[in-house]
């Protein structure tokens, strides 16, 4: 049976999501079976998330709900959940420093606070001009033999020092 | 002792169980307490709250008695050491963030969460880390949160999935962050979202209306019955005092479970409307005035003794109410009886059954293997009956509906006809044909092929064990009721299914039993005297000389307000028993009886199943308002009529229930002479519309929390893009709704489940008052 309530009126997802996004979710949803479409949850959030520079807006989910015949809250539910969403607007780079305990037994901490100290901002916000995102990082990155790490925009950088923190961030555009 | 019952045994104590059931059923069937939040027995099992923990032997661990299966020779302890340490650490964790703001909280002495950490907290927290804070959202004008207070147990989560079929609350975030909520700011809708008050186990979610109002310690209770629809859910009356200040379900497994809807819990903040009437009124100088009793009822009694008295009452009222309505019609020597005040087609009253009944228990609405429902919105008519509806579907029951729109469900309709009004009797022929139904009675059929659907919602009755055809309240407000009933009838015959009718009103049944129609008796035996009387429509339709209006508002209740308005107010003779002084009485009336509301008075409904229940009054009525049986009586004794003398009105029901002896419950009936098929209208826009949920009743209608909820906002013209595109009409756009000379002004509402041709313009509410029949030709366009 369908599960979204009756009184909700959602979004047509071709309203929101672009053709990119649909085609991707679409390709997802068929690795399950017709009645199991919720199944492709995560990879549709991710997508949408993708579509919307890092983060997923009310709309976005109520286009997924739409999409995977889902009641919104259930979508609200995975996206909130799961740390790899941002259910609000953040900076266009995401800066994950591992903070688990090989990278701060190998000197997180001042990893850290030097990225803090040079945008000005804590761990969770985003800088002014949207280009940088602080996120707190609350797994284990699975990259101990290289701590302190980090992931910039989905790219593992390993045996961090302030030095090299400072080139790759300016790096970035 | 079949191979299912096993043995347990449970702190030294044997006991009998299923195999596989869960523990907690067994030790809460032995009286054997097991504090927990989560666990419902309603709901299905979550096992995240971890208080139910006890010792089973041989398991490493303590098991959670909620998720824990009964196997044979289990050693259940619930109370030794470990299991009491389990329950104590639980306990611990679950206060870690509960605030203690006891003193200022609605479910203070009521409050599950305070009541096990009573048994089984400590007296001081070891935790002095900060507390969690939750900002709260709206979610509408009947639910209150508070969710600092909420300990994640999940019920409304599951209630909202499980029982009400919408998923609107829910759990978002994760670990420490975990909420429950909307996460967007937004109205719960559901019409039975007030359950979930009831099964939080905390404060977090409070009865809004009542909120900060009393300590339930202070309240006293006394049972009820709902009168807003034909359930009769079984309710708890809690006054404070003298005042209501509350409404709780009373636990009734055949009835109504343990929920009730949303207009049975919040319908009683009408009770103290600024409409009551506290006085008896007469007109002076053409205005109402308050008047004393006497005053009053001799002029009642003046305006009766006319040559053509129609006596109009409410299938709202009390089956005393209803009964005595028709007996002081008929000792005045007329016929004119009717309580169809919402009915539009009268010609199949003589094939109607004694009384319009389900035909079946409501527990056996969970069982159907097929269902047809003709004109129902069951989910906001009958909003307990459709719950159990909903639970056969889940099983796979192929229930299809036809209907002048799409209703939004919460359940998926095999088959879900949605079409103009007067295409109905079209789509139920084809349905009959399928189904090979005997229907050539019927005169001036034009060629009908049944298509597949048809052939589907045929088959599925057809093949179905337990099977129904339900005729809803759209049906006997539509035009074409006669040939609706002929139909259904058939079909029934036809598949075997049993024809269920559902009372429109919470007495509906009641008043056919009471004799409240002009063809029959109380009892359903034929007339006396002067042969049939004039039904509603007919008694408005011109002006008679004089009216008893019992409970009704006529710009309200009537099928035709407009209509009726224009004939009680040509008349000089309006007399009106009633509880509230609505526009319309204030117009028509020219002798306001004040009378008692449900809560006030002793009073028996009787529910779609025949179940007759009688309460009695929890309150006093305001000011000189009494309980109707005792205006009848002293009425009746003004007038010089004999027979009213009543000394309780328990008297007024054992009469009645002389009259109703050894009556044969049964819908099906054959017609005498079948109705001629109902040809579509010739118009260019139709009006169609319905009685909304919280439109129903005087009590309902004054309800302040529930005209502001969402399905309390129903004044709006809607009609579909492709009507709104021809009529050059936008979302939002104010229009001018004009039908046979009256107009009123509404809102549009775009919405595709309106079928074309048609607007959807509903009756029962002020601002569609000034209009006419609920179904039939309109002109709409902007101003």
């Amino acid at each position: 049976m369908s599960s979204v309530p009756a009184d909700v009126h959602l979004p047509a997802p071709e309203t929101v999501l672009n053709e990119h996004s649909i085609h991707e979710i679409e390709e997802w949803m068929s690795r399950y079976p017709e009645d199991r479409k919720q199944s492709a949850v995560l990879a549709a959030l991710s997508i949408a998330q993708h579509q919307n520079q890092g983060w997923l807006s009310t709309e976005l989910m109520d286009a997924v709900a739409a999409k995977l015949d889902m009641p919104p809250i259930a979508v609200y539910e995975v996206a909130s959940f799961y740390s790899m969403f941002e259910t609000r607007p953040v900076g266009r780079h995401c800066v994950a420093i591992c903070t688990n305990i090989s990278c701060m037994l190998m000197g997180s901490d001042t990893i850290v606070d030097h990225v803090e100290n040079k945008y000005g901002i804590k761990l969770g916000d985003s800088t002014e001009d949207g280009r940088i995102y602080l996120k707190v990082e609350e797994e284990c990155l699975a990259a101990c033999a290289g701590g302190p790490m980090m992931q910039v925009d989905h790219v593992y950088h390993t045996q961090l020092t302030p030095e090299k923190v400072d080139e790759i961030l300016d790096a970035l555009d | 002792m079949s191979d299912d019952t096993i043995q347990i045994t449970v702190d030294g104590t044997p006991l009998t169980a299923k195999r596989g059931q869960m523990l907690i059923e067994v030790t809460d069937a032995a009286g054997i307490d097991v504090p927990r939040f989560c666990y419902h027995k309603k709901l299905s099992v979550a096992a995240n709250c971890r208080m139910c923990l006890v010792e089973v032997e041989k398991a490493p661990k303590p098991l959670p008695a909620c998720a824990t299966p009964c196997m044979p020779d289990m050693v259940v302890h619930t109370d030794s050491r470990v299991a009491r340490d389990a329950q104590k650490g639980t306990m611990e964790f679950l206060l870690i963030n509960h605030p203690l703001d006891c003193p200022i909280c609605d479910q203070g002495g009521e409050c599950e969460l305070q009541d096990v950490a009573m048994g089984y907290g400590n007296g001081a927290s070891q935790y002095t880390e900060g507390k969690r804070v939750v900002f709260d959202k709206y979610i509408g004008p009947l639910i209150a949160t508070e969710m600092t207070r909420c300990i994640h147990c999940t019920r409304c989560v599951r209630f909202g999935e499980e029982i009400a079929g919408i998923r609107e609350l829910g759990a978002t975030g994760r670990g420490e962050n975990v909420r429950i909520g909307t996460y967007i700011e937004k109205s719960v809708v559901s019409e039975v979202s007030g359950n979930v008050i009831d099964i939080c186990p905390v404060g977090a979610l409070t009865a809004r209306p009542s909120r900060f109002t009393a300590r339930a310690w202070e309240l006293s209770q006394q049972p009820g019955v709902s009168p807003h629809d034909s359930v009769g859910s079984n309710i708890f009356i809690h006054m404070d005092g003298s005042t209501v200040n509350r409404v709780v379900p009373r636990d009734n497994e055949s009835i109504n479970e343990v929920w009730i809807a949303d207009r049975d819990r919040f319908s009683y903040q009408g009770l103290t409307s600024a409409e009551r009437v506290t006085a008896p009124m007469i007109r002076v100088d053409g205005e109402l005035q308050a008047t004393d009793w006497s005053t009053a009822l001799s002029a009642a009694a003046a305006k009766l003794k006319s040559d053509s008295l129609g006596v109009l009452t409410s299938a709202n009222n009390t089956l005393e109410e209803l009964y005595l309505s028709q007996k002081l019609g008929r000792a005045l020597g007329s016929n004119n009886v009717d309580h169809r005040l919402g009915q539009a087609d009268f010609s199949a009253e003589d094939a109607a059954p004694v009384m319009p009944w389900l035909g079946m228990g409501l527990n056996d609405l969970e069982t159907l293997d097929a269902a047809l429902l003709i004109g129902s919105n069951i989910r906001k008519d009958q909003p307990i009956a459709a719950l159990r509806l909903r639970k056969s579907a889940l099983k796979g029951a192929s229930i299809s509906f036809i209907n002048p729109r799409h209703f939004p469900l919460h359940f998926d309709a095999a088959e879900n006809i949605a079409t103009r009004f007067d295409r109905m009797v079209t789509e139920l022929y084809a349905v009959a044909k399928a189904a090979g139904a005997d229907v050539s009675a019927m005169q001036d059929v034009p060629s009908i092929e049944s298509e597949e659907r048809h052939q589907r919602i045929a088959d599925a009755l057809q093949n179905g064990e337990r099977a129904a055809v339900f005729l809803g309240n759209i049906s006997v407000q539509h035009p074409d009721y006669a040939q609706l009933q002929f139909l259904a009838n058939a079909l029934a015959k036809a598949t075997g299914a049993t024809l269920a009718m559902l009372p429109e009103r919470a007495n509906t049944a009641g008043a056919w039993l009471a004799g409240a129609v002009p063809h029959r008796g109380a009892g359903g035996k034929a007339v006396q005297g002067n042969g049939r009387g004039l039904n509603a429509t007919q008694m408005l339709d011109e002006s008679l000389q004089s009216y008893l209006l019992v409970g009704v508002e006529p710009e309200l209740d009537a099928a035709n307000p407009a209509q009726a308005v224009k004939a009680l107010q040509a008349s000089n003779g309006v007399v009106a028993i009633s509880a509230y002084l609505s526009d319309g009485l204030k117009q028509v009336a020219d002798v306001v009886l004040p009378a008692a509301t449900f809560t006030e008075t002793f009073g028996t409904y009787v529910n779609a199943t025949g179940n007759w229940q009688s309460t009695r009054g929890a309150t006093n009525p305001p000011g000189d308002a009494r309980p109707a049986w005792k205006i009848f009586r002293v009425l009746a004794s003004e007038l010089e009529l004999d027979g009213f003398e009543y000394n309780s009105p328990e008297d007024i029901t054992r009469e009645l229930q002389a009259s109703c002896g050894g009556i044969q419950l049964g819908n099906l009936t054959d017609f005498s002479s079948a109705p001629a098929f109902a040809a579509a209208r010739e118009a260019d826009l139709l009006r169609a519309g319905e009685t909304p949920i919280y439109a129903t009743d005087p009590v309902v209608r004054r309800s302040q929390p529930l005209q502001k909820s969402l399905d309390g906002k129903q004044a709006f013209a809607t009609m579909a893009n492709a009507v709104a595109q021809k009529l050059s009409l936008g979302d939002g756009d104010t229009v001018s709704v004009r039908q046979n000379g009256s107009a009123v002004t509404l809102p549009v509402k775009l919405d595709n489940n309106v079928p074309d041709g048609c607007v959807w313009v509903p009756t029962g509410l002020p601002e569609t008052a000034a209009l006419g029949e609920l179904f039939g030709a309109i002109e709409v366009s902007k101003v």
